[in-house]
């Protein structure tokens, strides 16, 4: 009986050889190949990789970034969420979802017409006030920074023989502020878009917690917050995992948000990817042994993590 | 779940036939790569009225991700793509554009003589021109009083507020132009001086942003001052934002001319010449030049368009603008072609493009 | 399960702040759908103008039909194929069933643009393979078959093939809780394998496999890296004709498509959760009784 049954797979055994081994294996292939007109076998595109050491330290920044805020927002809410009634935590749930049934770019590209110089948020400060409090803060700034300049630091310079200085030339006359075709415009849109991965897994780990350990922990006098640090937290730990992985992998390599919202000037990997076979500058093979190197990182960090989750199976997907 | 399952399937099914019924197999078709904002889309329907032929037009934004797109994908897929005329050499080195059967194209004979037979295509047997025009500084006159040279584009006094071009050739080219050598330039420290240039002033923080088509929003709302690009598309943005001017700097520029092209691998080449013949026509360019604001290469289109505004606009066409579009000769004169570049050479500009957003 | 003491008003607050900052972006994208002009932060009337815009675009209609269909079908597929999948990892030996059970994590673990690059290398190579051997046919044999290139096929199998891993491990978890002397039992009493499976497996694991439906239709939807390289010229999904649309002049056709998406999602979960509770109320009636 067993034995017919486990004919079940076959057929994804076949798919999967097809459709996920060969691809891979193809991409293997490709990043250990001379580009033409040269031929053969080669190392010759691993060994420019270091060229693209800013660009990999640069991705893996803004990713650890946009994951750590993310559960710096997402554990929070889990556990007040799982506090709540039920009713209360079905719609909440529902409501995390949603977005994502809309397609990503559309969530993306709301923030946009936000952020731009002439967008929504830039008007929304101009008519509170904010820019030119800005401009204000900036100006006292400066002259505060000229006083001490004059004063305190001209003395211990004169003193100490340095020549320390505070700067005193920031923007008074700014219209907006620059919030789009930054790197704090990609993180914020990192966040944005992946904030449910981070959420959903937590959630579905805090709530499954076994109430009679609580209890325990309780009864034998532990205060509240004594119960989150020794129970709660490190029970909810895999599907912190879970949510950190699911977060990262997305954020390290994305390429649509740092185009939309970083406008191109410093590249993140999934640009120098992206670039190599549909942007501005043909070398599948130079790409391919990008997404190789980046896809032996993530699986490392993915291990070293699992280990370190003392091998809890794995918590859920969603 | 035996519902939601079938439900799910009926809904695809459902989707299926209704496009199963919307078109038909055998129904003609012609497949159209073309660049973003670069055609009257009434011109689309029109046509598909007239020939009974479907059209599916997709757009790319640049010589080179076209190109890279069509490799990536194995050169399947499109009947007739626009590139430049650069771009063009190169695919016809390859082998990979089909000659065109002129009968099929009487139009053809309607373009004007100085765009028939140009160096991309000597004999004239793969292309039939499409638009022409120069490579510029668009600025914003609030923002921008200072005398416009190719300097304005790597100028520290505008960090944050210029807007770089998108694509190597194009990027690498006004620096080329900017330093004082030739676009076509195949040696090989001149090109690194230039690239070298872009990528100090985008260690500066001078570039906003390294756009292509994302110009018509980012400068029509005033969020940039300075940009390179299209004249054409110069003209389409003054539309919404007046404070925008245009200017091909005196140390000269490129210009350029886009001509329609038939892939070797195309399955429609006869639905690909009757749409190419289609849009030569001079009832079809004046109604182009008229949105997309590009010069037709089209004698009598280009001759007739000022008289064609006043008819449509009841106003006349201020001549200047008229000159921006169609480039005088000796606008032209000051204005350099790009050239196929050598294959090393390409490769060169693809490393250093790569490098570029590296900083 | 019970954490404790109920939450308290910071709690409270901090949850809303989340969803004002998870829906605030999504409300400006809807209310600016309804503006007269073209702009996304200036307000110049009412108007329902960019609604009727949207339904005359061929490119954004097309997209939408094109992630419907790929969604639908790719989910009822890999649903399907997942449930096959997972059933017979689940009976299979140990020493088989783990290294199948890595394997079948690869597109889970590998970031998107990774499985989106080696598909379309895969799918590229095997069709100049196949359209060299087809005109190496038609020279010597004479005989011909149809050239393949890369279109709704490709992007289908490509969305079938990062959906069946999430089935496959929502469902493992059902199979896992279930009682081992089930099938046994029921094969005891007289059922045929293909029965057993039927009649005691199917149901046991339904909720995995309702799970398992809604996470890929949800990764269908939101796609737009895996299609960006799998779909080939000609096939757009919304997402990336809405890629294409963010490279040019902005419109807010792209805003009343987004509201469109919104409200049919909206009453689709409003359907379904009346119609649960509705179910429920009933079920508890009877129970009553």
């Amino acid at each position: 009986m067993r034995n017919k049954l486990s004919w079940f797979s076959a057929p994804y055994v076949v798919w999967m050889a097809l459709f996920t081994v060969a691809p891979v294996i193809l991409v293997v292939i490709y990043a250990f190949t001379a580009v033409p007109p040269a031929e053969g076998f080669t190392l010759d595109n691993f060994l420019r990789m270091k060229e693209f050491a800013v660009v990999f330290a640069r991705s893996f920044r803004l990713a650890l970034i946009a994951t750590f805020i993310c559960l710096l927002i997402g554990y929070p809410l889990s556990y007040f969420l799982a506090k709540e009634g039920p009713s209360f935590q079905k719609i909440a749930m529902v409501l995390i979802m949603l977005p994502m049934w809309m397609n990503f770019l559309l969530r993306t590209y709301a923030w946009m017409s936000i952020l731009e110089n002439n967008g929504f948020l830039n008007r929304m400060f101009a008519a509170l006030g904010i820019i030119d409090l800005g401009n204000l803060i900036n100006g006292g700034l400066n002259s505060l920074c000229a006083s001490l300049n004059e004063g305190v630091l001209a003395w211990l310079n004169a003193r100490l023989g340095t020549a320390l200085l505070l700067s005193t030339d920031r923007a008074t006359d700014m219209t907006y502020f620059r919030m789009l075709y930054t790197q704090g415009a990609v993180v914020l849109g990192m966040v944005y878009n992946y904030l449910p991965f981070m959420i959903l897994p937590i959630y579905s780990v805090i709530i499954k917690l076994d109430n009679s350990l609580l209890e325990a922990a309780r009864d034998l006098g532990a205060s509240s917050a004594r119960v989150f640090r020794k129970v709660i937290f490190p029970l909810s730990l895999p599907g912190v995992l879970s949510g950190v992985t699911m977060v990262f992998v997305p954020s390290v390599s994305t390429f649509a948000i740092s185009k939309m919202l970083g406008g191109g000037t410093k590249l993140l990997l999934g640009d120098l990817i992206e670039l190599q076979f549909l942007g501005g500058a043909y070398n599948p093979y130079l790409g391919s042994a990008i997404s190789l190197v980046m896809m032996v990182i993530v699986v490392v960090c993915m291990y070293v993590m699992n280990r370190f989750g003392e091998g809890e199976e794995q918590a859920v997907v969603l | 779940m035996k519902k939601l399952f079938a439900l799910t399937l009926a809904l695809a099914v459902m989707v299926g036939l209704l496009a199963g019924c919307a078109m038909d197999d055998d129904k003609r078709e012609v497949n159209i790569c073309s660049w973003g904002e670069y055609i009257d889309e009434s011109l689309i329907t029109q046509f598909e009225e007239e020939t009974g032929i479907k059209v599916n037009y997709q757009t790319t934004d640049s010589n080179e991700t076209l190109y890279n797109l069509l490799e990536t994908t194995g050169w399947g897929g499109f009947d007739v793509i626009v590139p430049s005329d650069y771009m063009i050499s190169q695919l016809i080195e390859e082998d990979r554009l089909a000659e065109l059967n002129y009968d099929n194209i009487p139009n053809f004979e309607k373009i004007d003589d100085r765009f028939k037979n140009l160096p991309y295509d000597p004999e004239n047997k793969y292309t039939v021109p499409y638009t022409w025009g120069t490579l510029g500084i668009i600025y914003n006159t609030q923002r921008v009083t200072e005398p416009v040279t190719w300097d304005l584009m790597f100028d520290a006094e505008h960090a944050g507020d210029v807007l770089m071009i998108r694509n190597s050739r194009d990027a690498f080219g006004l620096a080329l132009m900017s330093l004082g050598y030739s676009v076509n330039t195949t040696d090989e420290e001149e090109i690194r001086q230039a690239y070298e240039k872009v990528a100090q002033a985008n260690r500066d923080g001078v570039y906003q942003a390294f756009v292509m088509d994302e110009v018509f929003q980012l400068m029509e709302s005033g969020s940039a001052a300075v940009a390179t690009y299209y004249a054409g598309d110069y003209l389409s943005m003054l539309e919404s934002n007046p404070d925008l001017a245009y200017v091909v700097p005196e140390e000269g520029s490129n210009w350029f001319v886009d001509a329609m092209c038939v892939l070797k691998n195309a399955k429609n080449k006869t639905e690909a010449e009757e749409w190419i013949n289609f849009l030569c026509s001079t009832e079809a360019s004046l109604a182009n030049m008229d949105y997309i604001w590009y010069a037709s290469p089209n004698t009598e289109a280009l001759e007739k368009y000022p008289e064609y505004y006043e008819e449509t606009y009841g106003e006349p066409l201020d001549m200047e603008l008229y000159e921006i579009m169609a480039a005088p000769q000796e606008v032209l004169d000051r204005c350099e072609a790009y050239l196929v570049l050598p294959a090393d050479i390409r490769a060169l500009y693809n490393d250093l493009w790569t490098q570029m957003g590296i900083n | 399960m019970n954490l404790g003491s109920r939450p308290g008003l910071f709690s409270r607050l901090f949850t809303a702040l989340v969803f004002i900052f998870l829906y605030a972006p999504i409300f400006l994208l809807i209310i600016f759908s309804f503006n007269a002009g073209n702009s996304n932060s200036v307000w110049h009337g009412f108007s329902l103008h960019w609604y009727g815009e949207l339904f005359q675009d061929r490119l954004i209609m097309g997209g939408v039909y094109t992630t419907l269909l790929v969604s639908l079908l790719a989910t009822a597929i890999a649903t399907v194929a997942g449930t096959f999948a997972a059933i017979g990892f689940y009976n299979m030996r140990r020493r088989w069933r783990e290294p199948l059970m890595v394997i079948n994590e690869i597109p889970m673990i590998n970031a998107d643009i990774v499985t989106g690059v080696s598909l379309c290398l895969f799918f590229v190579a095997a069709f100049a393979a196949w359209n060299g051997f087809v005109t190496w046919m038609e020279q010597t044999y004479r005989l011909t078959a149809p050239r393949l290139e890369l279109g709704f096929a490709t992007l289908l199998i490509a969305h079938i093939s990062f959906n069946i891993p999430y089935v496959v491990l929502a469902i493992m978890p059902k199979l896992r809780q279930m009682d081992k002397n089930l099938i046994d039992a029921a094969q005891d009493l007289g059922c045929t394998w293909m029965q057993a499976f039927w009649k005691v497996v199917v149901p046991e694991i339904k909720p995995g496999i309702v799970n398992g439906m809604l996470i890929a239709f949800t990764m269908s939807v939101d796609d737009f890296v895996i299609s960006y390289f799998t779909a080939g010229p000609k096939t757009s999904t919304l997402a990336m004709v809405i890629y294409s649309m963010t490279k040019k002049r902005v419109t807010p056709k792209i805003n009343a498509v987004s509201t469109l998406l919104f409200g049919a999602v909206l009453l689709l979960l409003i359907v379904v959760n009346v119609r649960q509770a509705r179910q429920e109320k009933a079920a508890a009636k009877v129970r009553r009784r």
